[in-house]
């Protein structure tokens, strides 16, 4: 039941500056997705939200108010900890007790709202029993537990899947989802490094890099519409192919002559003083499709890796050290060795010039680390 | 000899003689008793193995048994006996003659005040400094100075007191520090909040403590046991509550004579604590480096959690950090209370328990060195054993919970 509102927001230790510039509005309601490589700042950014690390440039509102100064408890917040940071000496049903007997709440009103929490979780049989009489899944969720009892107007998650084994982060990512569903008006910020958790979960991912923002957007903005380089290879996988080439025609298509020899057609539009400039290419692996006639890439299939329902393909790499790699849907049984040459639908060609997608090309270039992977 | 000479030659041989043990021994297990060659190689090898445990952990077992074992076994026979009556049997006498002496009950008192004051006082000072020296740049030199006393034997530190608590003639310069500052005082308005007011206050928050610690374990729930155990613990209170009013009593209406000299070792009770003093000096380091380690144990995010929780500095630190390190607490409090039971050196050379600082070690001592007694004195020794023990079998299985 909170927006927030980062404006210019920098942290830094001593002379090292590990977030600057950071701008953020975040609506009523809203999911946010914080993804990055690591050690990019995520971590760092939500506990300056939480009140837990100092923010030491800019300004963050809460709800209208510039809460840079107050503790955390009094943000209206609540935390779930990658490790879950349960109180070990305490019962299930203490530790989502504890704040509201800070807080000095009546017994009876928190006695209802452990029970309600509870409830929402399926906690019903475990209120008595110890952290470590709990599974990692059973303690993930008295985590959120803890939360939820506190009714806070900003949930905030630091990597909280991270500690479970594979089939369970499925089973809890679901959980959350619904929670969230649950709870419309309730605002979370959510760190994560698991790409899907980030498509599946997240109204907006704001993907982090080199001490700033590299993009805010809907998960599908990001995927179809990436601003620069960075973002494209850091969103989906694998990554992005990124192929050299000049920039031969312009105007509502672009057509671009590959280094390698081919040549590529994009609906991205170009103006005329962009002819002879040298761009970047980028197609996604599952965009590439057998060519007929006009290729944008041709090469010599090295290893493949058949997955069932894709098979990955991996070329020589062409103007840069990452093999080209090309998914084709189904299996493909005998293409080691072949020469194969690939194209893509013009929509689904992406132009970067000097990083940034010729899509954003008004925005001011970001400052962001070069490489996703 | 020379005695640098002698405790040298001392330390080749004995160290020599441990390598020495060592190496032959297994020498001989390998090369002649099991040898691992012919047809029985294979047996010999695992047989060898099943002995070598034993022959490392046999000179221990052996000197224990010999300095520990066998010396408990010696001294209950000796406390049943009568060597002025050939080496009769009598019994419990020697039992009920110590039980009829004024002083033994007098050391059994003081080694009680003892035993409530040192380990309290000393793990709730290592706590403290443990918590305060935690994140301040200097914390590590601090604790290395409050570590020091550990390093500094019995009797040396009782020296050191002693020279705290020494008295000069009236009119000469005071070397003691206690009486330098007992000397500064004259009767006046400062006296009075130092001398009265403070200490009032000071037994009055110990009485609420009390009282306070008796209601909360009133009001938990529990069977007979429980029930039998709250009223101890409540009457125990009250009790506590009582003294401290009479002590206040006594220390408003008490004619303090300013402006003399005191002999602080030569006054009944008050000298008790003097001498504890010297113990907690020594033992709040060793709280302090336990704990300090047990602390940063602690995961912080559970501490961060409680800050975003609400909880303040102190709710932290009592709700969040001690409930989590308390086994180390424990583990802390019993071995000091190992060590305070069993008090000697300091008494020995502070007072040697004359003015009311008799302690059970050194009672044994006198009755069994000085007055060749070694009826009652062996009876002594039994007791501090029986107290001994259950402290020392709770702490080696709580030490042993510990490291599981
Ligand atoms: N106390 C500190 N002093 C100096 N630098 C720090 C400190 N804490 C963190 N950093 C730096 O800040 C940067 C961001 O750290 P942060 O933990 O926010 O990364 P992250 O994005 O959460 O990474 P991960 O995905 O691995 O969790 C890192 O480069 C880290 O080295
Ligand atoms: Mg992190």
């Amino acid at each position: 039941m909170a927006n927030l509102k980062l404006t210019d927001v920098a942290k830094s230790y001593g002379t090292v500056n590990v977030l600057k510039n950071i701008d953020l509005d975040i609506e009523t309601g809203e999911l946010i997705v914080f993804v990055g490589p690591s050690g990019c700042g995520k971590s760092t950014l939500l506990r300056m939200i939480a009140g837990l690390e100092q923010i030491t440039g800019g300004e963050l509102q809460i709800d209208g108010m510039v809460v840079n100064d107050v503790p955390p408890s009094q943000r209206g917040i609540a935390m779930v900890f990658q490790s879950y940071a349960l109180y070990p000496h305490m019962t299930v049903r203490e530790n989502m007790q504890f704040a509201l007997k800070i807080a000095k709440m009546d017994a009876a009103q928190i006695e209802e709202r452990v029970e309600r929490a509870a409830k929402t979780l399926q906690l019903h049989n475990l209120l008595d029993r110890l952290p470590k009489e709990l599974s990692g899944g059973q303690r993930q969720r008295v985590a959120i537990g803890r939360s939820i009892v506190r009714d806070p107007k900003v949930y905030l998650f630091d990597e909280p899947l991270s500690n479970l084994d594979a089939a369970l982060r499925v089973a809890t990512r679901i959980e959350i989802a619904q929670l969230k569903e649950q709870m419309p008006n309730s605002t979370m910020i959510y760190v994560t490094h698991d790409q899907v958790e980030a498509m599946t979960l997240a109204t907006r991912i704001v993907v982090l890099a080199g001490g700033g923002i590299a993009q805010v957007g809907t998960p599908l903005d990001l995927y179809e519409r990436p601003e620069n380089e960075f973002v494209a290879q850091f969103i989906g996988s694998p990554a992005m192919n990124l192929l050299p080439g000049t920039i031969v025609e312009t105007g509502d298509r672009t057509v671009v002559d590959m280094e390698g020899g081919g040549r590529a057609v994009s609906t991205v539009p170009s103006r005329e003083a962009d002819r002879g400039m040298a761009v970047n290419i980028g197609v996604r692996p599952e965009d590439f499709v057998e060519a007929d006639g006009a290729h944008i890439f041709r090469g010599k299939v090295g290893i493949t890796e058949a997955l069932g329902e894709v098979t990955l393909l991996y070329f020589e790499p062409q103007g840069g050290a990452d093999p080209v790699i090309g998914k084709l849907q189904g299996i493909h049984k005998g293409l080691r060795g072949q020469d194969v040459a690939l194209t893509a639908d013009p929509a689904k060609v992406h132009v970067f010039m000097g990083t940034q997608s010729l899509l954003y090309r008004d925005r001011p270039v970001k400052e962001i680390a070069t490489k996703a992977h | 000899m020379d005695a640098a000479l002698l405790g040298l030659s001392t330390i080749i041989i004995g160290v020599g003689g441990c390598l020495g043990y060592f190496y032959f021994s297994n020498l001989f297990l390998d090369r002649v008793l099991f040898p691992p060659k012919g047809e029985n190689a294979g047996r010999n090898i695992n047989r060898a193995n099943q002995i070598r445990p034993w022959l490392f952990v046999f000179p221990a077992m052996f000197a224990l048994g010999l300095y520990l074992g066998y010396p408990v076994f010696e001294t209950l026979r000796l406390s049943l006996i009568d060597r002025s009556q050939d080496n009769a049997f009598v019994g419990f006498a020697n039992y009920n003659q110590m039980f009829a002496e004024a002083k033994f009950w007098e050391a059994m008192r003081n080694n009680m005040l003892w035993l409530i004051v040192v380990p309290a006082v000393s793990t709730a000072f290592g706590l403290l400094v443990a918590q305060l020296t935690d994140r301040i740049g200097w914390g590590n030199i601090a604790k290395s100075i409050i570590f020091m006393p550990m390093a500094i034997s019995f009797v040396g530190a009782s020296v050191i007191f002693k020279l705290i608590y020494d008295a000069r003639p009236e009119g000469t310069a005071q070397i003691g520090v206690m009486n330098a500052v007992w000397m500064s005082f004259e009767g006046g308005i400062g006296s009075f909040i130092f001398l009265k007011v403070f200490p009032i206050i000071l037994i009055l928050s110990f009485a609420a403590m009390v009282a306070y610690i008796g209601y909360i374990v009133l009001r938990m729930a529990g069977g007979v046991w429980v029930m039998v155990l709250k009223l101890v613990a409540a009457l125990f209170s009250v009790w506590m509550v009582v003294l401290s009013v009479q002590s206040v009593w006594g220390v408003a209406t008490a004619n303090l004579p300013y402006g003399e000299p005191q002999q602080w070792l030569t006054i009944p009770f008050f000298n008790n604590f003097f001498l504890m003093v010297v113990l907690i000096w020594i033992q709040t380091g060793f709280a302090m480096v336990i704990l300090s380690a047990a602390l940063r144990g602690i995961p912080e995010e559970t501490v961060e959690a409680a800050v975003v929780d609400g909880a303040n500095p102190f709710q932290i630190f009592f709700k969040i950090k001690v409930p989590q390190i308390m086994p180390t607490i424990v583990v802390v409090w019993t071995t000091i209370t190992l060590t305070v039971l069993k008090i000697f050196d300091i008494v020995f050379a502070m007072t040697n328990g004359q003015w009311q600082t008799q302690v059970l070690a050194n009672y044994m001592y006198d009755k069994l060195f000085r007055a060749n007694d070694w009826g009652v004195g062996s009876a002594s020794a039994m007791i501090i054993m029986l107290l001994v023990s259950p402290i020392l079998i709770w702490n080696i299985h709580n030490a042993r919970k510990e490291m599981r």
